[in-house]
C-alpha cells in the first residue's frame, strides 16, 4: 500500500546572526492509515517538523526535502493559493491551546462552518447540519447551544473538542495534533484522546500526534518517531518503547518519577553530542 | 512549621465574588514535605498565594513558625522564614536584569553581607557556576532560568519553600535535574517544602504527605506511600489516579 | 586585540564581568539597529543636524542676521545658494543657525514631557485605586484639549519667546505618555518577577524605580522619537503664529511665515525652511522604526 504522506530528507533552517540554524536536519518518515506519534523535547524540532508539511514555516525560515509528497503529489513549498487549498481540506491541524486558536469574537458555528463552506461549496444549511453533526460526533451534548456560543462561553477541554470538530469537518486525509492535550488536565485528557481516537479510526486517517510525553504517546499511537536535535534517533512501535535501544529514548523514559517505583534521586539523562550526527541504528522502512 | 485552618481566599465582590478556596486546613511538620495537588481551578496555588500575602483577600488561621499573618502585609522576618518558586521560569525572572543582579538585589533587601562571595556560593548551589552570572534571562534555557529562581529564593535562606509546579514548564530530563537539586537541597538545609503539582508522580516522589483538592476544598489528606499503594480514601483522588495513570483505548487489546 | 575576538567577545553567550555583559547587550541593539537601512538614513541625517548645530559658525557662509536690502528676494544662486529672504538675508545660513534652535526645542521638550508622563503614569498604574483615578482624569483633562490651541493659551498668559513655547509644547505632550506608561505598567504589575521581588520585602518605590521603569523606558524612547516629528511641526507652527521665536531668530517655522507674503512669486523663501523640517521630522521618524526593532520587540514585525 502506498503511503499517505511520504517524506524524506525534510530540513528546515533559519538564517541567523552567527550562521544559519538547523531547526529540523533530515526528518524522514512514511505515514499510512496509523497513528503515527512525534516524541522530543523542546527544541527537537518535532513542532517545526509537523509546521513544515503545512507550509507554515514563516520566512526566513527554509524548507527543503528530497521529497515530501501527499498521496503521490508533491506538496512542497507549493504556492500559497494552493497550499491554502490543501491545508484544512486535505491535511488538518489541531493546535496545543484552543484559547489561542480559535477567534474569539466569532460564534463557533461559524468558524466551523466558515472553514467546512470554504473547501466544500455547500449551502449555509448543508454546512450548519455539518458542523452540528461533527459537534455531537465529539460528543457535545448540547450541539444547538455550542454551535450559537462564544469562545470564552466553553472550558478548555470543550474548546479543544470544538477544535476537533472544526478540523474533521472536511474530511481531511491527515490530521497533524500538535500536543494537543498538554493544557488539559488528566481527566479532559482522556476524554479528548478517546473521541479523537475514535473519529480517527472510524474514518480511517493518518494522524500525527506531536507531543512531549513519551508514555501517552506510547499508549495512543501506533509507531512513534523519537527526535533529537532535529532529527529521528529512533523509531519504535509503539508497544515496543519499553526495549527502546537509543540511549536518549532510555534516559527520558528513566528520568520521569514513577509512581509504582519510588527512588530517592531521578536518574539524568547525560546528553551525548554524538546523538546529534551518528548514524540512526533503526533500518528504513521503504528505502529512499 | 505552618499551619492552616478554615482558609477561605475569595477573588472580586459580590455578586461576581468567586470563591477560590473553601475552608482549607492543613499542617505541616518542620522539616516535611507537603503536597497539595488538584486540576487547574482547584485553588491549590491559590494558597501558596495567600500565605506569602500576594493576595489580600482570605479569612481563617494562617500561621508560620508559631506567628500568626494577616490581610497582605508581612513582616521582614517572615520574608527571611519564607520563600516562593514560581510555575514559569520565563516571567518570574525580570527581563532586563542580569542574574548578578537578581542575587545582588536580593540579597541586599534581606540585609546580608559580603554579597559577592554568597553570589558565587549560591550559584554554586543550584549547579549554576560562575560563568552564569553576568547572563541575562535571555541567554539562559528554562531549567537554567529556574535554578536562578530557586537561588533567589533561598538567598534569604529560608526555612519554609513554598513551589509552585516548579518544573511543569520544563522538558522531562530537565525536570528530573530540577527535582533532584530540589530534594538535595533540602536534605543537605532540613528545609521544609510545600509544593503545588497537577502531576501525581511528581508529588508522590517529592512529598511524604499531600492533600488533593478539587474546586477549592481539600478532598483528602494522605500519605504518599497511600497514593502509590493505589489506595486514597476518596473517590475522586481515586479517579484522579486512574486518569493519570494514562489513557487507555476502548475496546483495543493490551 | 583583533577585530574578530572583539565581536566574539561582546557577542558572547557568557559574558565574565558586568561590563562585557552590558556591553553586549548593547552592541546586540546596534546590530539590530544597524540591520534597518532606513533608520541607519535617519540616523546619519540627525547626527548631520547635530553637527551642523554646533559647528554652524563655521559653517554658514554668511551672517544670519545681515540685512542686505538691495540684494532682497534672490533665487538660489552661486553666492546665495538657497537664495534671500525679504530682508535680504542669506537663508542657507539663517537654516544652519536655524538647527540649534530647532534641537533645542526638541531636547527639551524631549527631555520634559516623557519624564513627567512616564512618572503620572507609572505612579498611577502601579498604585491603582484612588490614586489611579485623580492621576487619570487630570491626564483626561489635558488630553481632551486640542495640543496646539492648549500651547497657544499658555505662550498666550505667559508671553511669547522661545522659552515659553517651549514649556508650553512640554506641559501639552506628556498626556499621551502617561497613559503608554500606565498600560506597560499594568501588565507588568501583576507579573510573577514583581511578586518575587515582593517576596524579598522590596517596597513599592523600589519595584517601581527598579523595576517598572526600565521596561517602560523603552517604550517610551520609540514613542518619542517617533513623536519628535509632531513636536518640531508644533514649534515650527507656534513659530509661524508668531509666538514662539521672536524675531531676528532664525527659527524654521517663523522663517516659513515670513515667506508667506511672497510665497507665489517667491517660492524659495517659505520653501527652504519647509524643505528643512521636512528632512529632520522624516529622519526622526525613520530613526523611531528603528528603534523598535531594538527596544521593543513585540511592536516590531516578526
Amino acid at each position: 500500500m502506498s503511503p499517505l504522506l511520504s517524506v524524506r530528507n525534510l530540513r528546515v533552517s533559519f538564517p541567523t546572526r552567527s550562521g544559519t540554524f538547523d531547526a529540523v536536519r533530515g526528518v524522514s518518515f512514511d505515514l499510512g492509515r496509523e497513528r503515527l506519534g512525534v516524541v522530543g523535547e523542546s527544541g527537537s524540532g518535532k513542532s517545526m517538523t509537523g509546521r513544515a508539511i503545512l507550509g507554515l514555516v514563516r520566512p526566513p525560515g527554509r524548507v527543503t526535502a528530497d521529497r515530501m509528497e501527499l498521496d503521490g503529489q508533491p506538496i512542497l513549498n507549493l504556492p500559497e493559493r494552493q497550499m491554502r487549498a490543501l491545508r484544512g481540506a486535505r491535511i488538518s491541524m489541531v493546535m496545543q491551546d484552543p484559547k489561542f486558536s480559535l477567534n474569539p469574537v466569532m460564534t463557533i458555528g461559524r468558524q466551523i462552518t466558515e472553514g467546512y463552506r470554504l473547501h466544500t461549496r455547500t449551502t449555509p444549511q448543508a454546512a450548519r447540519d455539518k458542523a452540528l453533526e461533527m459537534l455531537r460526533a465529539v460528543q457535545i451534548r448540547d450541539p444547538e447551544r455550542v454551535f450559537d456560543a462564544y469562545p470564552h462561553e466553553v472550558s478548555g477541554g470543550m474548546g479543544q473538542r470544538i477544535m476537533i470538530a472544526m478540523m474533521l469537518a472536511p474530511d481531511p486525509e491527515i490530521l497533524i495534533a500538535d500536543e494537543p492535550t498538554s493544557a488539559l488536565d488528566v481527566s479532559v485528557r482522556n476524554e479528548v484522546l478517546r473521541i479523537m481516537d475514535k473519529l480517527v479510526r472510524d474514518r480511517g486517517m493518518g494522524l500525527i500526534f506531536i507531543s512531549h510525553d513519551l508514555n501517552l504517546v506510547a499508549e495512543f499511537c501506533d509507531r512513534v518517531l523519537i527526535m533529537y536535535a532535529g532529527r529521528v534517533v529512533e523509531e519504535l512501535p509503539a508497544h515496543d518503547l519499553k526495549n527502546a535501544r537509543h540511549p536518549y529514548t532510555q534516559g527520558l523514559l528513566n528520568s520521569l518519577p514513577r509512581l509504582d517505583h519510588p527512588v530517592e534521586r531521578l536518574s539524568v539523562l547525560q546528553r551525548q553530542d554524538s546523538w546529534r550526527d551518528e548514524e540512526i541504528a533503526t533500518p528504513f522502512p521503504g528505502g529512499l | 512549621m505552618l499551619n492552616i485552618d478554615h482558609l477561605d481566599v475569595w477573588f472580586g465582590d459580590p455578586p461576581e465574588r468567586v470563591d477560590a478556596v473553601k475552608s482549607a486546613g492543613f499542617t505541616v511538620a518542620q522539616g516535611e514535605s507537603f503536597g497539595l495537588v488538584g486540576e487547574s481551578g482547584s485553588g491549590k496555588s491559590t494558597i501558596l498565594r495567600a500565605i506569602t500575602g500576594l493576595i489580600g483577600t482570605w479569612s481563617g488561621l494562617i500561621e508560620v513558625d508559631g506567628e500568626k499573618v494577616s490581610g497582605q502585609h508581612r513582616s521582614r522576618a517572615f520574608h527571611k522564614t519564607v520563600q516562593m518558586v514560581f510555575q514559569d521560569p520565563y516571567a518570574s525572572l525580570h527581563p532586563r536584569h542580569s542574574v548578578d543582579r537578581v542575587l545582588s538585589e536580593t540579597l541586599h533587601l534581606q540585609g546580608m553581607d559580603q554579597i559577592d562571595a554568597r553570589i558565587t556560593r549560591l550559584l554554586d548551589s543550584v549547579g549554576l557556576g560562575k560563568g552564569f552570572r553576568f547572563r541575562y534571562p535571555h541567554q539562559l534555557s528554562g531549567g537554567q532560568r529556574q535554578r536562578v529562581a530557586i537561588a533567589r529564593a533561598l538567598a534569604a535562606e529560608p526555612r519554609l519553600l513554598l513551589l509552585d509546579e516548579p518544573t511543569s514548564a520544563l522538558d522531562v530530563s530537565v525536570q528530573a535535574e530540577i527535582l533532584n537539586l530540589l530534594t538535595d537541597l533540602r536534605r543537605e538545609r532540613g528545609l521544609t517544602y510545600v509544593m503545588v503539582s497537577h502531576d501525581l508522580a511528581v508529588v508522590a516522589h517529592m512529598c511524604d504527605r499531600l492533600a488533593v483538592m478539587r474546586g477549592g476544598e481539600i478532598v483528602e489528606v494522605m500519605e504518599a506511600a497511600r497514593l502509590r499503594a493505589g489506595d486514597p480514601a476518596s473517590d475522586y483522588a481515586r479517579a484522579l489516579l486512574a486518569a493519570s495513570a494514562g489513557f487507555a483505548r476502548e475496546g483495543a487489546p493490551g | 586585540m583583533t577585530d574578530i575576538p572583539t565581536r566574539e567577545w561582546l557577542l558572547s553567550d557568557a559574558p565574565q564581568t558586568r561590563a562585557q555583559a552590558r556591553l553586549g547587550a548593547i552592541y546586540q541593539g546596534w546590530l539590530t539597529f544597524r540591520a534597518n537601512k532606513l533608520a541607519m538614513f535617519g540616523l546619519i541625517i540627525l547626527v548631520l543636524l547635530l553637527l551642523m548645530a554646533i559647528f554652524a559658525p563655521w559653517l554658514a557662509p554668511k551672517d544670519p542676521f545681515a540685512q542686505d536690502l538691495a540684494g532682497r528676494l534672490k533665487p538660489p544662486s552661486a553666492a546665495n545658494w538657497l537664495g534671500t529672504d525679504a530682508l535680504g538675508r542669506d537663508i542657507l545660513s539663517r537654516l544652519i543657525y536655524g538647527s540649534r534652535i530647532t534641537l533645542f526645542i526638541v531636547g527639551t521638550v524631549a527631555l520634559v514631557a516623557p519624564v513627567i508622563g512616564l512618572f503620572v503614569g507609572t505612579v498611577a498604574g502601579f498604585a491603582g485605586g484612588w490614586v489611579d483615578q485623580v492621576l487619570m482624569r487630570i491626564t483626561d483633562i489635558f488630553l481632551a484639549f486640542p495640543k496646539l490651541i492648549l500651547a497657544l493659551a499658555f505662550v498666550a498668559a505667559l508671553g511669547p519667546g522661545i522659552g515659553n513655547a517651549v514649556l508650553a509644547l512640554a506641559i501639552t505632550s506628556w498626556p499621551p505618555y502617561a497613559r503608554l506608561a500606565r498600560a506597560e505598567t499594568l501588565t507588568i504589575r501583576n507579573a510573577d518577577y514583581i511578586a518575587a521581588a515582593r517576596l524579598q520585602g522590596a517596597g513599592p518605590l523600589r519595584l517601581l524605580i527598579g523595576h517598572v521603569w526600565p521596561l517602560c523606558i523603552s517604550s517610551m524612547i520609540v514613542r518619542v522619537a517617533l513623536d519628535m516629528a509632531g513636536i518640531i511641526l508644533s514649534a515650527a507652527g507656534l513659530g509661524f503664529l508668531g509666538l514662539g521665536a521672536q524675531p531676528p531668530m532664525p527659527e524654521w517655522g517663523a522663517m516659513i511665515s515670513d515667506g508667506r507674503t511672497y510665497i507665489l512669486d517667491f517660492w524659495w523663501v517659505a520653501a527652504m525652511p519647509g524643505m528643512a523640517i521636512f528632512i529632520v521630522s522624516l529622519a526622526f521618524n525613520l530613526l523611531g522604526d528603528g528603534l523598535r526593532d531594538v527596544l521593543d520587540p513585540k511592536g516590531a514585525k516578526e
